[in-house]
């Protein structure tokens, strides 16, 4: 058992664990929490596979934008989670039966023939290149239209989700800074011209 | 020595964890996009594996791409969630049913 195999079989242990965590927990900060070290284990799986940059990646995009996305949301929906756990008990056999056969099913699948597989020399090193320069040779020679659509879709997913949080609330009394600026001295104050007048008096 | 099963059996557990977990929180919509998450997860790590084994950038590329893809999924998931609370104030799925599917 090499160094590599126990460092493999930690972090998977750790996240399967902490995805198990995620399905079965009772509040939904810790669920995500725990996905961030479910996400956060296998990009060092993924090290372990000489993916560098996939794992960074990994780390950035996910842990970094999409789980700080998440807790955002929870905690700033205050949902009432009792109600939203009912059922959880009348589903457990079921999703327990499928998920086993299914991982029985693919086990099968994975043994017949890939357990002989050995592990080969790092493709990247064999080319004299990074992880990082083989993955960009690859990225901007042979995928560069993907390429653009990809950030093509990101800014629409930005765009997109601004129209659909904002909203126009009727009703309500708000500030409105440019008229505020824009006033002018004519617009609230008017001058009257008129005599003075003792108490007591008549007016004329 | 890890030889690909190991990458693969990973990929299973994980992907077979996240099946489990939409069917036990059939309620809850975060739960639900976090158990997608966890399969695109499942799914990417058998990509990389592949990648490596089969000494192939193309694997690799195609995860940078799943990433992107599923962090705008993600952003638009959960402001339709934003969005979805603030007009139904629930988050359970079986009360959206408007469209009666």
């Amino acid at each position: 058992m090499t160094f590599e195999l126990v460092c493999f079989y930690f972090f998977g242990a750790v996240a399967a664990i902490a995805a198990l965590a995620v399905i079965s927990v009772k509040n939904p900060v810790v669920a995500a929490l725990n996905l961030v070290l479910t996400f956060f284990s296998m990009a060092c799986v993924w090290l372990l596979a000489q993916a560098e940059f996939l794992a960074v990646a990994l780390v950035l995009v996910y842990v970094g934008a999409v789980m700080v996305l998440f807790l955002f949301v929870v905690m700033m929906l205050d949902v009432d989670f009792a109600p939203v756990r009912e059922g959880f008990v009348r589903f457990l056999p079921v999703g327990i039966v499928v998920a086993v056969v299914m991982l029985a099913e693919m086990l099968m699948m994975i043994g017949v023939r890939t357990l002989q597989v050995p592990v080969s020399a790092d493709p990247a090193a064999l080319a004299g290149m990074s992880n990082m320069g083989w993955l960009g040779r690859t990225l901007f020679r042979d995928f560069l239209l993907p390429f653009e659509v990809a950030a093509l879709i990101l800014t629409v997913g930005l765009i997109a989700a601004i129209p659909l949080t904002l909203r126009k609330r009727t009703g309500i009394k708000t500030q409105n800074p440019g008229r505020q600026v824009m006033v002018r001295r004519e617009d609230r104050i008017r001058l009257v011209k008129m005599d003075a007048v003792k108490k007591g008096e008549a007016t004329p | 020595m890890i030889t690909l099963a190991h990458f693969l059996t990973l990929g299973a557990v994980l992907f077979c964890i996240a099946v489990a977990g939409i069917f036990i929180n059939r309620k809850n919509v975060i739960v639900l996009l976090m158990c997608i998450e966890l399969m695109l997860l499942a799914v990417n790590t058998n990509f990389v594996a592949f990648s490596r084994f089969l000494g192939d950038p193309s694997g690799q590329v195609f995860v940078f791409f799943i990433l992107t893809v599923a962090a705008a999924e993600a952003a638009i998931g959960l402001a339709i969630l934003v969005v979805l609370f603030r007009n139904r104030a629930t988050i359970d799925v079986t009360d959206i049913d408007t469209l009666k599917g």
